[in-house]
């Protein structure tokens, strides 16, 4: 069973999102480290590029395949977390505590058309 | 049936496996091509030769080529290969061996593919290199491609004048189809002018240079300020170098470069009319994410014990396909074996000394050649290792031809119009002395 | 194959040497004369050993490595037929060697280039050849530069965009995007054949061509080709051919009359030159008429990898006239006999006749039961290596989860496939018994399975990396 955690946003892609007034923490689901196995690299984008919502802004890696990460928000990035990029393999040990990056958001209302926590359930267990 | 020793099959062997199949023919296999499609009739190919009539061919062919000692580089240099190197890469484990994707069968391959990475950082001074590339030019190309990668929404590539015409013509045929625009650094006498990259710099754009080390007129570059230039521009400096004078020269590290290239040619590997050579390929870490080709790591086994594996193959088009870092697959695998057991023979010592060899012949060739009143000097003062330009005061055609005349291969025209000649270890003084006398 | 676990740098000591050079003469002006500023501050880190500990050490390098001379190498898409020796003499020969590349008047390497060039024509039904592109991946890339100049050449701009199947291999969307293109995936029907109803809609003026292999990456003829060329060419495109699975087509098909206007060889896959350890292959790219003024792309930096089609040009000689018919006829012969001899312990997703390869979705009884994982498609091909085999290709194409792509070449008798059958059935048997004998496998190489995520994660890429130095 894949955890989930309620009060954050969510994606079709698997990414989530918790929101902290104009910023976007974002990371990726349970599911998604699941489906990877091992991440050997968490690719990241650089401090101040920008991104439209849906749009692709790194990968995950493991061994065998790579698998795209989509932002679910337009935005510019602020942070990025350099611990999952030194250490990738915190993301498989807990991807909700470890955000991958931080956007500063461009259009707030964009959130609503992302899932609550039972949407995403209901989605991944079908 | 006739009998080809490559086609183990006998008529039972054959009759046997059709019965195991269901079918009474080898080509009721291929009812689903449409029947207008099989071709009929024989092919217009010659008759099958045997073993010695193939020999005898070849032998005929060979014999249709002029044999002449070669005194010129161009990309290409005559130097001498040690005895032990075809000894070991005809050795079938390794020939005859494909890409190491079962590594537990494939540690030979594995390893001197590690050694050989090791080799490449060794002589650039870069922190990492892959398997390999084709060949020098198209490894300049994939560096072309790999500045725009990194540098995300610049789209113009630095190429300078003095790096050799293959090498700007291929970067320039993958620029025009990946949609990347090439603008040529001027050249400044013997050198590529930093004049000129600063002012192409300013005009914005630029995702990164690629110069040379050892450019097309034999000349040492002066690469200083380069770098700098580059890197407060945010763009980075691919160096082309020549890695037989690695051993001596300073290394595209030393001098700031964010990729190292070039043909591995020059480590012992045959002239054997333009290939197969080698192009390597190597990079600071910061880049290592974007490095296209094939790259291996060290690990350990299930025992613990030290194992090699193909790595970091998330960049590969096998796994990422349209956004891979190249669409390489096949690279020049048992060149990197050639030029390991180069490296390994030759070591820092040999190599060097392969250089003072070569430095000796060609500064007294030019010395020589210059004593005949055909030649003026050219770039007087810029330094030279074993290749060097002159301009003729005959046609070089006429050079040529007496030459050739006489058993010798050199005095290649360039594009301004200079002769270039090239002398290596392989030749002796009174080698230059009856290539000169040729000339008068 | 016993371990040998040492690297070259291992073995070295200052001051031995493994090269025969004459000496430098101290008093003469050497490369010390260059300004310092120009020169490395410290010599580069190469090893210094001996000739004897050299040899000995890739002499136990190699016996760690499995080649096609060593035994059965089914590995799918790679055509791993037999590597004739006379080749290897051929290209050797002295006086080709020592050709440089810039020289001209050679009549006898014309005489090469135009023989083979002919030959090449008559096997697949085109009209000119250019040998300058070094492996297949780079043929691709050489022959749909061909493409795009042939639509500019017409003032035909728009299209920049290229259909692939999605069982491509990976190399066809890769060259694609090295060229500039974008790519469009068609999708493959039930039958596991390019799908002619999602094909029509996505043809229009945007599209270049069609890249295709025939038979395609699961060894399926494309039976709807004389279709989909004329679709194709209707549309304004033209037909890309990837050679890879060119073998079984070697003497009874032309990708040529089969419409095709333009394709690569793999020169090292079904021309026989040896695979190297990955390279040096060569991927010569062969057009119709109407390609021909755009043929000339420069791609190398010289006339391409002339030591290899050396090789080619040798076997083709030595197949002749006479036995360039059966060459495909076996290689399909082959195949068909392993997948009907194991068809009844691994999963055959499309039971129709196969070419040259053919493709298994993993084990029937894998030895799933409670608690304990079935074997998998890895874990099959590692059991192999055990036996002596080296294992077919793996999880390509990527339409089937548990792949396994075998191809067993021409090159090979019925008692080297009987061999590989009854190994395949006694691995089929001890997965059914107990699948953890798989999950362990292998356990009689050199190595046994490596840690690739702490490959990955931990990267050591060099010998500098592990010594600190």
């Amino acid at each position: 069973m894949s955890k989930i955690i309620e009060g954050l946003k969510y994606c079709d892609t698997h990414e989530w999102v918790k929101v902290e007034g104009d910023i976007a923490v974002i990371g990726v689901t349970d599911y998604a480290q699941k489906e990877m196995g091992e991440i050997t690299y968490v690719d990241c984008p650089d401090v101040d590029d920008e991104f439209q919502k849906g749009e692709e802004f790194g990968a995950l890696e493991s061994v065998k395949a790579s698998s795209d990460l989509y932002s679910p928000v337009s935005g510019t990035v602020v942070e990025v977390n350099g611990a999952v990029v030194d250490g990738p393999e915190l993301v498989n040990e807990d991807a909700f505590a470890n955000w991958i990056i931080k956007i500063r958001m461009s259009d707030p209302a964009e959130l609503d058309s992302l899932m609550d926590a039972s949407a995403y359930k209901a989605m991944i267990e079908e | 049936m006739s009998s080809f020793h490559y086609f183990p099959h006998t008529s039972q062997d054959i009759s046997a496996m059709l019965k195991r199949i269901g079918v009474n023919s080898i080509d009721d296999l291929y009812s689903d091509v449409p029947a207008d499609y099989m071709y009929k009739g024989e092919y217009d190919l010659p008759e099958a030769m045997t073993e010695q009539e193939v020999r005898d061919f070849f032998e005929g062919l060979a014999a249709k080529n002029p044999k002449l000692k070669v005194f010129a580089g161009a990309g290409a240099y005559d130097h001498y290969t040690p005895a032990v190197i075809p000894y070991i890469t005809q050795r079938s484990e390794f020939l005859t061996a494909y890409t190491p994707y079962q590594c537990e069968i494939s540690q030979g391959t594995l390893r001197y593919i590690f050694e050989y990475q090791s080799m490449i950082c060794a002589l650039t001074g870069m922190d990492v290199s892959n398997a390999s590339m084709y060949d020098g030019p198209t490894a300049a190309a994939e560096a072309m491609r790999m500045c725009v990668a990194q540098t995300k929404k610049r789209n113009t590539i630095l190429v300078s004048n003095t790096l050799l015409p293959q090498v700007r013509g291929v970067i320039a045929t993958y620029a025009k189809y990946y949609g990347v625009t090439v603008k040529e650094i001027a050249r400044e006498g013997g050198q590529t002018s930093k004049a000129s990259l600063k002012t192409l710099i300013a005009q914005g754009d630029v995702a990164g240079a690629i110069v040379p080390s050892v450019n097309r007129f034999g000349i040492i570059e002066d690469l200083s300020g380069f770098a700098d230039a580059l890197h407060a521009d945010k763009s980075l400096l691919t160096v082309y170098c020549d890695p037989s004078a690695l051993a001596v020269l300073k290394t595209p590290a030393e001098w700031g470069a964010d990729i190292a290239v070039g043909d591995a040619q020059p480590l012992g590997i045959p002239l054997s009319y333009g290939g197969p050579y080698l192009g390597f390929m190597a990079c600071l870490k910061e880049h290592m994410r974007k490095l296209p080709g094939r790259i291996v790591g060290q690990t350990l086994d299930k025992e613990g014990r030290r194992a090699f594996v193909l790595t970091l193959q998330a960049r590969e088009q096998h796994i990422r396909r349209e956004k891979a870092t190249s669409n390489i697959c096949s690279n020049q695998s048992l060149m990197a074996l050639w030029v390991t057991i180069y490296l390994s023979l030759m070591g820092p010592v040999g190599l060097k000394q392969v250089n003072d060899l070569s430095y000796r012949r060609a500064h007294y060739l030019q010395r020589r050649l210059l004593e005949t009143g055909k030649f003026e000097a050219v770039f007087p003062d810029s330094p030279f290792i074993k290749e060097f330009v002159l301009k003729p005061l005959v046609p070089a055609a006429e050079l040529q031809q007496k030459l050739a005349d006489s058993g010798f291969f050199g005095a290649l025209e360039t594009e301004d119009g200079y002769v270039s000649f090239c002398a290596t270890e392989k030749c002796s003084k009174a080698d230059v002395d009856a290539f000169v006398n040729a000339l008068i | 194959m016993k371990y040998y676990d040492k690297l070259i740098f291992e073995l070295s000591k200052p001051g031995r040497i493994g090269y025969s050079l004459p000496p430098v003469c101290e008093k003469c002006a050497g490369t010390d004369s260059i300004p310092a500023s120009l020169r490395r501050e410290v010599p580069p880190g190469l090893p210094q050993v001996s000739e004897v500990d050299v040899v000995r050490h890739y002499t136990n390098l190699s016996q760690m490595n499995f080649g096609v001379d060593t035994g059965f190498y089914p590995l799918g898409s790679c055509t791993m037929k037999y590597n004739p020796k006379i080749n290897e003499e051929i290209a050797s020969m002295p006086a080709f060697a020592a050709l440089h590349p810039c020289q001209t008047n050679l009549t006898g390497v014309d005489e090469i280039f135009k023989g083979i060039d002919k030959a090449l024509c008559e096997i697949t039904g085109m009209k000119r050849f250019t040998f300058k592109p070094c492996a297949g991946a780079h043929g691709e890339l050489a022959g749909l530069m061909i493409m795009r100049e042939y639509h500019l050449s017409r003032g035909d701009t728009n299209r920049t965009r290229i259909i692939v199947p999605d069982s491509a291999h990976g190399t066809n969307p890769a060259s694609a995007a090295v060229c500039g293109l974008d790519v469009v995936e068609v999708k493959s029907n039930a039958q596991g054949l390019v799908d002619v109803n999602d094909l029509k809609p996505l043809l229009d003026d945007t599209i270049a061509g069609i890249m295709m292999t025939n038979p395609n990456t699961l060894g399926l003829f494309e039976k709807d080709i004389k279709e989909i060329a004329y679709l194709v060419h209707a549309a304004g495109g033209l037909l890309y051919y990837d050679g890879a699975n060119m073998n079984p087509l070697i003497g009874t098909v032309r990708p040529g009359d089969m419409g095709f206007d333009v394709l690569h060889l793999n020169l090292h896959k079904s021309f026989s030159t040896p695979h190297g350890g990955g390279g040096p292959g060569s991927g010569p790219v062969g057009v119709c008429e109407k390609l021909t003024p755009f043929i000339d792309v420069n791609v190398s930096g010289f006339h391409g990898n002339f030591g290899v089609i050396l090789r080619a040009y040798a076997y083709i000689l030595m197949l002749g006239r006479e036995n360039v018919k059966m060459c495909g006829r076996l290689a399909t012969l082959n195949a068909n006999y392993i997948k009907e001899s194991l068809k009844d312990l691994y999963k055959l997703p499309v039971t129709t006749i196969c070419k040259h390869e053919f493709v298994f979705d993993g084990l029937i009884n894998d030895g799933a039961r409670d608690g304990k994982k079935g074997a998998t498609t890895l874990d099959v091909a590692k059991r192999l290596l055990d036996f002596g085999y080296h294992a077919p290709t793996i999880y390509f194409p990527l339409l089937f989860h548990q792949a396994m792509m075998i191809e067993p070449t021409e090159t090979e008798s019925k008692e080297t496939l009987d061999g590989f059958i009854e190994a395949m059935r006694k691995i089929a048997a001890e997965a059914a018994e107990d699948p953890d004998i798989l999950h362990d496998a292998p356990h009689n190489t050199p190595v046994s399975r490596p840690d690739e995520t702490g490959a990955a994660r931990n990267l050591i890429l060099k010998f500098q990396d592990a010594c600190g130095c």
